[in-house]
């Protein structure tokens, strides 16, 4: 067996949602070898909807508490509803599930020890077989708080399964934004790549996960999808990677080959090899891999 | 009334929908960026802010000439944040959720509660239009605390504009919770289909009224339509897909104010919604 640090883990973040990220990475899938998928996009996770992956393993993902006043030993003498920072009990001494935030002041402080304080079961995980190789992926429930603990559970699990197959590579799908689930999803990884769009809010995202990066010391290259939607505004971002130090690994061009590829529950590289948007895909690849 | 802009898949056309209604209905309405991971409403409204304030959330401060070692703090915090470390205590302040479980519980008052800085909040307005959003400073954890700061510029005399972040998890229920009407924006797409169903689940465990928008409505297949009319789900717009378009959006620039024939649609849309929000 490998040790663990012979384990390389790329993640594909972008700051700003539909840039591309998961049709991307699907594609990198069809163009890697001896590679881990994971999919850290545990909100709305989307890459086995192109990979159609068969599920070998499933787990419950437990995390955190809720309160649950039980009416029978309640003597609604209020000090819950005073203590609760939430305005999450009703006064009728109802706990609303969503507005709870499990912090447990009420349960510690009801004087009657009517609350309950039962474990929450907020999502699932999955160990799969997909037709490009293993996968790990996850599914938060609706409505439950992404503290990024299911994104490092997710990444733990596709670490764990690259060790254990002796696979040398993880190519993790990233999720939007900027806050919990992205940190979660790129803190100890070997590299970012940051996919954005030629548009002024592609740009913005763009330096606002660029500083993410950075902040936890991460190696991250930029590519620019559909770029000739602004030819302009796509010299301006790799001008402003250029001053932060950032290596451009290629642009892509606007094609509606991706959904159509995406409707045939296809990558890019599957669908159509050959098309202008799956060789720039192709060069990309090669040049992220090899400053991996 | 407010009106909250989502949608499970980032990218559909939140910004676009959120912004380009604003600006077509015109003054009395008020627009709130509740994405303050990514703030973009502002790029296309450029706002004169007239307003900026720093938001903090509170965090545990232990006076260690008070603190007995008892440990009740690390007891009662179910998120870590405050820890029992040999001979002192520590805070994590990022791990906080500000409960206020350490403080009350501690029997020697050694505990106080102090700012800690996580965003700013701007506000200000064009053209009639009012504004505000949140700017979550890069390397923070949770959003929720701004968002709702942001939440608390809603003006009940006005009409509100929310546009939430992408996704369904706490970030989006903060934006969107008790608005009279979701606008789900949605691509005719496999991923954008997966997501819509579910930002339909998110609302139907809230119970707001919600109707649909689909953008780039000719990239894709026709299933996003069948699903709608399968669930009963108002279709309020379609938007096929133009380079023009998309054009003017990578320039910051509105529909409404830069293609002719976009303001009537968005006034048309507004309408449909406060049909449907009435309706229920």
């Amino acid at each position: 067996m490998q040790e663990d640090g012979d384990v390389k883990e790329l993640v594909v973040i972008s700051g700003k949602g539909g840039t591309g990220k998961t049709s991307l990475l699907g594609a990198f899938a069809s163009l890697a070898k001896d590679m881990v998928l994971c999919d850290a996009d545990v909100d709305a996770a989307d890459l086995y909807l192109i990979l159609e992956p068969e599920v070998n393993e499933r787990q419950d993902f437990q995390e955190g508490h809720r309160a649950v006043i039980n009416p029978d030993r309640c003597t609604e003498c209020g000090e819950c509803r005073r203590l609760c920072r939430w305005n999450a009990i009703s006064p009728e001494f109802e706990v609303d599930p969503i507005d709870c935030e499990g912090c447990g002041v009420c349960v510690y402080f009801c004087p009657a020890e009517a609350i309950d304080f039962p474990l929450k079961t907020c999502g699932e995980l999955f160990i799969s077989e997909t037709r490009v190789g293993p996968m790990v992926h996850a599914r938060l429930g609706i409505a439950e708080d992404n503290s990024g603990k299911l994104v490092t559970l997710t990444r733990k699990q596709a670490k764990e399964l690259a060790t254990k197959r002796g696979l040398r590579l993880i190519l993790t799908d990233g999720p939007p934004g900027l806050a919990c689930p992205v940190i979660a999803s790129i803190t100890g990884a070997t590299g970012v790549l940051i996919v954005t769009e030629p548009t002024l809010s592609g740009h913005h995202d763009m330096d606002r996960v660029v500083e993410l990066a950075h902040h936890f010391g991460i190696p991250a290259s930029v590519c620019i999808n559909k770029f000739d939607l602004n030819p302009d505004m796509t010299e301006t971002i790799e001008e402003y990677a250029g001053q932060r130090g950032l290596p451009v690994v290629g642009r892509i061009p606007f094609d509606p080959v991706f959904t159509e590829a995406m409707v045939q529950k296809q990558t890019i590289i599957e669908y159509n090899s050959s098309s202008e948007a799956a060789q720039a895909v192709k060069g990309i690849w090669e040049r992220v891999i090899s400053s991996l | 009334m407010i009106i909250s802009i989502a949608s499970g898949k980032g990218g559909t056309g939140k910004t676009t929908i959120a912004t380009n209604l604003a600006v077509a209905l015109g003054p009395s309405v008020k627009l709130l960026d509740c994405d303050v991971e990514e703030p973009n409403d502002h790029i296309f409204i450029n706002p004169e802010i007239d307003h900026t304030e720093t938001v903090s959330i509170k965090v545990p401060e232990v006076d260690m000439d008070k603190c007995t070692l008892c440990g009740r703090c690390q007891e009662i915090c179910q998120f870590q944040a405050i820890v029992l470390v040999g001979k002192t205590v520590l805070s994590f302040h990022e791990l906080c959720h500000s409960c206020g479980g350490c403080m009350e519980v501690c029997p020697e008052n050694a505990i106080s509660e102090v700012d800690r800085e996580m965003g700013i909040f701007e506000s200000g307005s064009r053209d009639g239009v009012e504004f505000g959003h949140g700017r979550l400073f890069v390397g923070q954890v949770m959003a929720v605390p701004l968002i709702e700061r942001v939440r608390a510029a809603v003006q009940p005399d006005k009409l509100n504009i929310i546009d939430a972040p992408p996704g369904t998890s706490c970030p989006v229920i903060s934006s969107v919770k008790d608005t009279d009407f979701v606008i789900l924006v949605t691509e005719p797409t496999p991923f954008g289909l997966n997501d819509l169903k579910l930002a339909v689940g998110m609302v139907s465990v809230l119970e707001i009224p919600h109707g649909i928008v689909i953008n780039r409505s000719d990239l894709g297949d026709k299933k996003v339509w069948e699903y709608a009319e399968q669930e009963d789900i108002p279709i309020l717009m379609e938007i096929p897909f133009d380079r023009r378009v998309a054009e003017a959006y990578s320039r910051g620039k509105l529909l409404v104010e830069e293609l002719p024939g976009w303001k009537e649609e968005f006034i048309h849309l507004y309408e449909k919604v406060a049909d449907h929000a009435r309706g229920r």
